[in-house]
């Protein structure tokens, strides 16, 4: 095991499950051995405002919050929210993002504007840029609210870190009605 | 040895439970609020939400009365409402050991001040642990029980936002046992506080802190970090984590404890560093008590006094100039504000509210989100109870014409949380405002916790949920009044009338919250926009509703409803003066 700490920064917007995807990932790196700290700001989160968590992991963890530029890997789940926390990414760094748009208050009723042309500007600032079709996959799956376990899935090809490990932990945190729906999506977003 | 990943909240009432706690007790509140959520999972304690956060310490006290171990939490401006018991237990003491946790909020993430409660600590003399993790927040939740009782003395447990909410790896201990049970025993003379009994304990109050402070130099929750330079830090909780990243050279004082300090180890640590850091986030606490010793420190010159302490804003603060990031956008992004859910039975009020040029005194729940465009419609909020309070004063010195425009709004759990309080000021000393209490049946802005009107506690018991327009009556409000927001028509002719009453009168606007399908209706169809009928007039998008977005890229601008948020509350229907809004009943 490495001593360098390890930085992931999940942006998204409240209900889409940001917050279960960030403690499947936490649960998996402490199954894996590494000590771990996870730290977001609940509250709004299911008031559709905007939501992050930071997920830090090594041998040893001090600050939960990941320093501005200093995120190894941007995972996003929403357009606008990936590239409003691009500032937190290090140079080198890489970007999961989720192609998904959700229009926030202000550009609903007319009052302003969405910003255009986002995934490409991302891909220009961050040449490693992983792009996912995650409610595509998510509806392959069988159902729209996988959209994170997609996401999760093309994380852990970007981590090295046992897949026997995710299956475990997404079983025992994921309902079991919605068991199938989740394994599936898993091996979707992983082979994406 | 079980490990196992837990936010500080969920490793505080994990503490509590190896502690042998009988009794917790609390009102909700962000950041605390899960403390009692977990504590209710351990079938050894009984968890309870009280009405307020003094009540919820009363019950605390009345358990530790009794002999057994109580845990009391709440978020730090809660202390404030309970601090009146609290300085008086201080003088008390306690039989059951008795821990107050209280949960800042630097940064104001979700609260309408950021009061730095470590200040209570020195001045309800009370011992305060600070934990930097989960572990500690776990340990130190154990330990403060033996504390308390040890010293008799309430024990408060401090986090913030990032301790409470943060998960870390904790490592679960088997829960004490054998300790005695409770029973009635009379002590007058130590828990009937009248001034000839408190005069003789005030003097043990000063001894027992003078007696902590030379305990607590001998612990090793406060210890010192070598390191190599000549570069000293003291520290506590979150900070602690910040230095140590940042620092990795410096030598620390960690302190577990953060009242009172233990004096003698800070002078032999200030002794043997040339440069001394104070680094804490918020109010220069240690800092002052460390100036008063005399010795000279590095703080609050160079650190923020407000908002959070984060590792980027200690390290330009220690190391001068900001650090660019790698990335600066080149434009402005629209912001994502939080929003009143599709389906809110608050958003009819706040749009009928603002229609009819109400001047609203707001309050604290959900509903304060009414404040933002486009509903735009509250005037005034300061603390949970002050929205009817507010308006009792305001009508005291309002010309007549003006007088009538000012209703008092407020939702159920902030009505019995204190506002029944102001309600009867208002009716006792012939107050004639308007007053509005959103009974949703539930505290949705905490996370939906049960409350008074909810049918159900804490545990899942039934209980009789309390009947607010009886209450009103009984009070002596002649008119009250029970509305659907849903229904706009009803709310604006009942608030037009009402408002234009000489008299006091409460609307009571009913609606289940719209999260919680528990109690509350069965779901109703979504609606859709008919395109052809759309005039592109942009009324349903005065609502503010998350389901209706504004389409500009087609043939003509028009609203289009997102069937998978939209919750068939039927507002928009009811605004559509073209009828371009109807409900999808395809299945
Ligand atoms: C003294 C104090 N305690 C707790 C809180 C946290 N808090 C904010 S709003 C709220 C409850 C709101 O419930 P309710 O009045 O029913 O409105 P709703 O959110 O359901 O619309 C609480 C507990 C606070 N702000 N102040």
């Amino acid at each position: 095991m490495t001593s360098e700490i390890k930085n992931i920064l999940l942006a998204g917007v409240g209900g889409q499950g940001t917050l279960l995807a960030s403690e499947v990932l936490s649960e998996v790196l402490m199954q894996a051995g590494y000590d771990v700290k996870k730290s977001e700001i609940h509250g709004m989160s299911q008031r559709g405002g905007s939501v992050t968590s930071h997920v830090r992991f090594g041998s040893k963890v001090h600050s939960p919050l990941i320093h501005e530029g200093q995120a190894d890997i941007l995972f996003g789940f929403e357009l606008l929210e990936t590239y409003r926390y691009l500032p937190m990414l290090r140079k080198g760094g890489q970007v999961l993002l989720n192609e998904q748009q959700i229009l926030p208050a202000p550009v609903a009723i007319g009052t302003d504007q969405y910003p255009q042309g986002i995934a490409a500007k991302i891909c220009a600032a961050c040449p490693a840029t992983r792009v996912v079709d995650g409610l595509n996959l998510a509806l392959q799956a069988g159902n729209q609210r996988t959209v994170n376990t997609v996401l999760l899935g093309a994380l852990s090809g970007m981590l090295d870190l046992e897949e026997k490990l995710w299956l475990e932990v997404i079983a025992h945190k994921v309902p079991e009605r919605f068991l199938p729906e989740n394994l599936a999506a898993f091996a979707l977003g992983r082979n994406s | 040895m079980q490990r196992s990943l837990m936010s500080g909240n969920e490793a505080i009432a994990r503490g509590a439970f190896e502690a042998g706690v009988r009794v917790a007790s609390a009102y909700p509140g962000t950041p605390s609020t899960e403390i009692l959520e977990n504590a209710v999972n351990y079938p050894s304690i009984d968890a309870s939400w009280s009405p307020n956060e003094k009540v919820a310490l009363e019950v605390g006290i009345g358990a530790s009365f009794g002999g057994a171990r109580a845990l009391v939490a709440m978020k730090h401006v809660g202390v404030n409402v309970a601090a009146d018991p609290l300085f008086t237990l201080s003088y008390i003491g306690v039989r059951g050991g008795l821990v107050l946790v209280c949960a800042d909020d630097p940064e104001m993430h979700s609260s309408q001040n950021e009061q730095d409660s470590r200040n209570y600590a020195k001045f309800a003399k009370v011992p305060m642990f600070e934990p930097s993790d989960s572990e500690e927040a776990r340990a130190f939740t154990r330990l403060a029980f033996e504390l308390s009782e040890e010293f008799d003395t309430p024990v408060m447990l401090r986090t913030n936002t990032r301790i409470s909410h943060g998960k870390s790896i904790v490592n679960l201990q088997e829960p004490v046992s054998g300790l005695p049970e409770p029973s009635l025993v009379r002590d007058p003379a130590k828990m009937v506080m009248l001034p000839a009994n408190a005069r003789r304990r005030h003097p043990l109050v000063e001894e027992r802190i003078r007696r902590l402070e030379e305990w607590a130099g001998e612990q090793p929750f406060n210890r010192v970090e070598e390191g190599t330079g000549e570069v000293g830090v003291i520290c506590s909780g979150i900070a602690y984590q910040y230095a140590r990243q940042l620092l990795p050279e410096a030598h620390i004082l960690k302190l577990g404890m953060v009242y009172p300090l233990p004096k003698q180890l800070i002078r032999d640590f200030a002794g043997r560093c040339k440069t001394l850091y104070v680094i804490e986030e918020l109010d220069p606490f240690i800092e002052e008590q460390i100036r008063a010793m005399g010795i000279e420190v590095k703080g609050k010159e160079i650190i923020p006094l407000c908002g959070e302490l984060t590792p980027g804003r200690l390290e330009t603060a220690l190391k001068g100039d900001e650090q660019a990031a790698p990335f600066i956008h080149p434009e402005e992004l629209p912001g994502r504000p939080p929003n009143m859910c599709a389906g809110c039975s608050h958003r009819g009020v706040f749009y009928t509210l603002k229609k009819l040029g109400a001047f609203v005194t707001g309050d604290i729940g959900c509903y304060t989100l009414g404040f933002l465009p486009p509903l735009s419609a509250m005037d005034t909020c300061v603390c949970m109870g002050a929205g009817i309070s507010n308006a009792t004063g305001l009508t005291k010195v309002l010309p007549p014409e003006e007088k009538q425009k000012v209703v008092g709004v407020m939702g159920d759990s902030t009505f019995l949380h204190t506002g029944i309080n102001s309600l009867i000021d208002m009716v006792y000393n012939g107050g004639c405002g308007t007053v509005m209490i959103l009974d949703n049946r539930i505290t949705a802005m905490t996370g939906r916790q049960e409350n008074p009107t909810s049918g159900q506690t804490l545990s899942g018991i039934e209980s009789p949920p309390i009947d607010l327009q009886a209450l009103c009556r009984v009070i002596g409000v002649e008119h009250v009044q029970i509305i659907d927001p849903y229904d706009l028509g009803q709310t604006t002719a009942v608030l037009k009338q009402e408002m234009a009453r000489p008299e006091l009168s409460v609307i009571i606007a009913r609606r289940p919250c719209m999260l919680d399908r528990r109690k509350g209706p069965e779901p109703t169809p979504p609606l859709r926009v008919v395109e052809e009928n759309c005039s592109s007039c942009k009324a349903c998008l005065k609502l503010g509703c998350p389901a209706i977005e504004w389409q500009q890229d087609g043939a003509k601008p028009l609203a289009r409803i997102n069937s998978s948020q939209c919750s068939g509350c039927q507002l928009c229907l009811q605004l559509c003066k073209f009828e371009a809004i109807e409900v999808c009943d395809d299945e």
